[in-house]
């Protein structure tokens, strides 16, 4: 249904594997329960108790693990899991972290994808001198086979620390922890054997990330994995060299649920949306309004709500109030929606998006680092969004060429944008001013007027002012 | 192609461009998709959750995907991953997915199957005890909550991650495996306020956070840092340039016009803020990131700071229960904390969640009037009573 960009390898974990089944099971589960690290560690053991899983006793078996292995068939420290958690202990005991700051590590001809960092007490820490972190770029929306990841372990296992991140904020998974030496070795690794290629980081595009969509979910509005991988293998040169002011982010989310966060995380903002009709199912309604059918989901069963009342709980709700019963059905006045997803969300089995669908992009989220937490701002309400994707690219490219004209080094774009206001954004996007892009119209009457606004211009003759003024 | 175990793999110190593949992006998702994914792709119909972390979905085709959705660490091991794929083998046709919350999901396509799996994954505990896999995270609940490196792996942390994390979700482990809330409760933790894991939209966000400005190591700062980009990193314009005594460049800092942001120390290492006393946590509430009825929203600093007490941050854990618990047994169904908090008026919000209400709540950075009450529509508490004596009108 949808093609790679390059024919997949198929990945088989036992042509590709490095430990045999006795060495990946080499300790006994007493021998993991008499086990003791090297440190002694009991604030950090303490995190073993409590239902929740606890990192601690997951990072111990690995240790143990390590322990067990023969020296030869380790190429990185055999002890960096057991120094990660002394370090932790004397980190909690110190209130204080013991990273380094920085440290310009990668692999040739890329400036991101690769984090420098040392230990700042080598002496204790032998192993976790060098501790780098790779990002490995994650397939869209993180479905997995164990092919993949076996190996993936293996060969983190052999040539760094076992150690990763499932996954990091931005998406990506991130191996935790190597020396220098093995950053290339793992690189052609990566390409070589598992064809996978590593993420973003630093001023450059970030790993873009996506939601489940259409894979297991009845509301994406769009193909979010395809348009993810499109702009991701389209971009790589954006991703992997580092010609930004600073980082950008993209994220698409498949309808005004938003579950990957893109209006608070990215810099551009895909939210599949819709602009024909609301789907109903009359009968579903009815089923709803009888009791037959769980509302929203069943996510509310654990908790005795009373009996649904579509008044109560869906048409009351409804922020621009576009839903009424009329004999019986329920209506849907769709030219006052604002498809906030509430009453779809209320009843999935009645109610769904409309058929011609769409993104609403938004661009300029950021956390508060520097002047202060923003959230996209609605740009483009809506824009058809199938393969090749052009029109997307397009408008990509135009907010690029911008901040990288006019961009201050570090500065986000949602921060430019501030800097230079809304309106020259969208001039810059060629778009017309249009209501939708303020919540209210401004409340100052500080227009910056431009010269050609003005019939006859700016330029005046105080003479001819004053023939018809006295001092 | 078997993955090398020579000590440099494929790789030619001596030709490092030899060989070199680049610009192969993402594997395709497509592949990893389980057969019932493919085969009703875009073809959904409904969805139901059956009990606390157990979906089904249902396609148009008939077909039926259960999905387990299980609470994950972020950090995990290559031991961990191993066991996931043990499941995965057994009983998901060797397929499995996380979420952007970390959470694992397992598919089955079967109530048969189903039941084998929930089975599987409740009986795996740790040998300290813990649940490897618990079960749970949907609907009206609380799910995972989604956190940056700490102490682990980051050198500008104000607190550590996973810790807290761990001490947060033991303590509200019910609430993750039941679905009594009136609506989803998101909770998300940075340790430092670059907030990688952009923290800023959550029902409850915690926050790592330093009180002291930075120690300034004069003696390296000119040879490790460009002084003219370290000045501009500031946002108040605190830092200016001095001389030594010896004549060596440096830089002097307005200690109170310091905000602690720590932007000066990701320019310049010698410029560290971290401290035991100094550092500790801040908490939000009330942000939301999804458009259903309100708009998405901030969330909004209720507790200003609250000590590191590691490991398990007691007081940290108090707070979050308080406004939890304040929630659940005040709001109304679909309501998420922020549209409670509004729907009643913060200044109720504190009495309800029995949070203190101090003059570092009220906002004197940039955009500040935004936030004051330019109106006489406000409830009383007793902090208003209180005020109205203290000013003599009472």
């Amino acid at each position: 249904m949808f093609e790679p960009k390059e024919p997949q390898k198929k990945l088989k974990y036992d042509e590709l594997r490095i430990y045999t089944d006795e060495e990946l099971n080499n300790y006994t589960e007493e021998e993991l329960k008499e086990f003791k690290i090297k440190y002694d560690i009991p604030d950090v053991e303490e995190l073993e108790k409590g239902p929740w899983p606890s990192f601690v006793a997951d990072a111990k078996r690995e240790a143990l693990h390590r322990r067990k292995l023969p020296d030869d068939r380790l190429l990185i420290g055999k002890y960096v899991v057991e120094d990660t958690l002394g370090q932790l202990q004397l980190s909690f005991e110190h209130g204080e972290g013991h990273w380094k700051h920085g440290g310009i590590v990668g692999v040739f001809g890329y400036g991101g994808g690769v984090i420098g960092r040392y230990s700042d007490c080598p002496e204790k820490f032998p192993d976790i001198a060098h501790f780098h972190t790779l990002r490995v770029n994650q397939p869209a929306s993180k479905f997995y086979d164990t092919d993949y990841l076996r190996t993936l372990c293996d060969l983190w296992e052999f040539r760094g620390s076992g150690m990763f991140n499932m996954h990091g904020s931005t998406g990506d998974i991130i191996f935790l922890g190597t020396i220098t030496e093995q950053l290339e070795p793992i690189f052609f690794e990566l390409t070589h054997v598992l064809q996978q290629d590593l993420g973003g980081s630093g001023s450059n595009l970030r790993t873009p990330s996506c939601c489940v969509g259409k894979a297991r979910c009845e509301w994406s509005c769009i193909d979010t994995q395809d348009l993810c991988y499109e702009l991701t293998t389209y971009y790589q040169d954006e991703l992997h060299r580092p010609a930004f002011p600073y980082k950008f982010k993209f994220k698409f989310d498949g309808c005004p649920n938003g579950c990957v966060a893109s209006i608070a995380r990215a810099d551009m903002s895909f939210i599949g949306t819709w602009r024909d009709d609301i789907i109903i199912d009359q009968e579903a309604v009815q089923a709803y309004i009888n009791g037959e059918i769980e509302p929203n989901g069943g996510a509310h069963k654990g908790r005795d709500w009373g009996k649904f009342d579509i008044y109560k709980e869906v048409i009351n709700l409804c922020p621009t109030r576009c839903m009424w019963m009329e004999d019986g059905k329920l209506m849907i006045d769709n030219k006052e929606c604002n498809r906030c997803m509430h009453c779809i969300n209320v009843m999935p089995r009645a109610l769904w998006p409309g058929k011609d669908t769409g993104v609403s992009i938004l661009f300029g989220a950021k956390a508060p680092i520097l002047e202060g937490a923003q959230m996209s701002v609605l740009t483009v309400p809506f824009m058809k969004c199938e393969p090749p994707y052009d029109n997307i690219k397009e408008l990509i490219e135009k907010v690029w060429d911008w901040w990288m004209e006019e961009g201050k080094n570090r500065e986000r774009l949602g921060e430019l944008i501030q800097r230079f206001g809304l309106p020259k954004f969208l001039e810059v996007l060629e778009l017309p001013a249009f209501p939708q892009v303020v919540k209210e119209p401004r409340s100052n009457p500080y227009i910056f007027w431009k010269e050609e606004d003005v019939p006859g211009g700016w330029q005046r003759d105080i003479n001819d002012f004053r023939s018809r003024h006295k001092r | 192609m078997a993955l090398s175990q020579e000590r440099l793999g494929r790789y030619n110190p001596k030709k490092p461009m030899e060989n070199r593949i680049t610009d192969l992006g993402p594997r395709h998702f497509w592949q990893y998709f389980p057969p019932v994914i493919q085969k009703n792709y875009g073809k959904w119909k409904y969805h139901e959750i059956l009990e606390p972390g157990v979906l089904v979905h249902v396609s148009e085709t008939g077909d039926k995907v259960f999905t387990v959705r299980c609470g994950g660490c972020r950090f995990m091991t290559a031991e961990n991953i191993r066991e996931i794929c043990e499941i995965a083998d057994k009983y998901c046709d060797g397929y499995v997915r996380f979420t952007t919350r970390n959470n694992i999901e397992f598919m089955v396509d079967s109530p048969e199957k189903l039941e084998a799996l929930k089975k599987d994954l409740q009986s795996r505990k740790h040998v300290s005890g813990s649940y490897k896999f618990p079960i749970g995270g949907t609907g009206a609940g609380l799910t995972n909550i989604v956190h940056t490196q700490g102490y682990i792996h980051c050198h500008t942390p104000a607190t550590d991650a996973s810790s807290m994390v761990k001490a947060i979700l033991d303590e509200l482990f019910d609430y993750f495996q039941s679905m009594t809330l009136p609506a989803q409760v998101r909770i998300s933790m940075a340790c430092c306020l670059n907030m990688c894991g952009a923290v800023h939209c959550s029902d409850i966000a915690l926050l790592g956070y330093h009180r002291k400005p930075p120690v300034i190591d004069h003696e390296i700062l000119s040879d490790v840092c460009e002084i003219p980009l370290v000045i501009a990193a500031c946002p108040t314009a605190a830092i200016s340039p001095t001389k030594l005594p010896d004549g060596k460049k440096s830089v002097k800092i307005k200690q109170e016009r310091c905000m602690f942001c720590g932007n000066c120390y990701t320019m310049c290492m010698a410029l560290p803020l971290a401290d035991k006393e100094g550092d500790g946590v801040t908490i939000l509430a009330g942000g939301k990131i999804s458009n259903r009825i309100t708009p998405p929203k901030f969330s909004k600093v209720v507790v200003p700071w609250l000590p590191n007490n590691f490991p398990r941050y007691p007081e940290v854990v108090r707070d979050v229960k308080k406004i939890l618990e304040a929630y659940a047994k005040d709001a109304r169904k679909y309501e998420r904390i922020g549209d409670w908090a509004e729907r009643i008026g913060w200044e109720k919000f504190f009495e309800k969640c029995d949070l203190p209400f101090t003059e570092h709540l009220i906002d004197d950075y940039r955009l500040q009037y935004d936030t004051y009450r330019t109106s006489t529509l406000f409830k009383y508490t007793e902090p208003a009573w209180e005020v109205s004596k203290a000013a003599g009108g009472l």
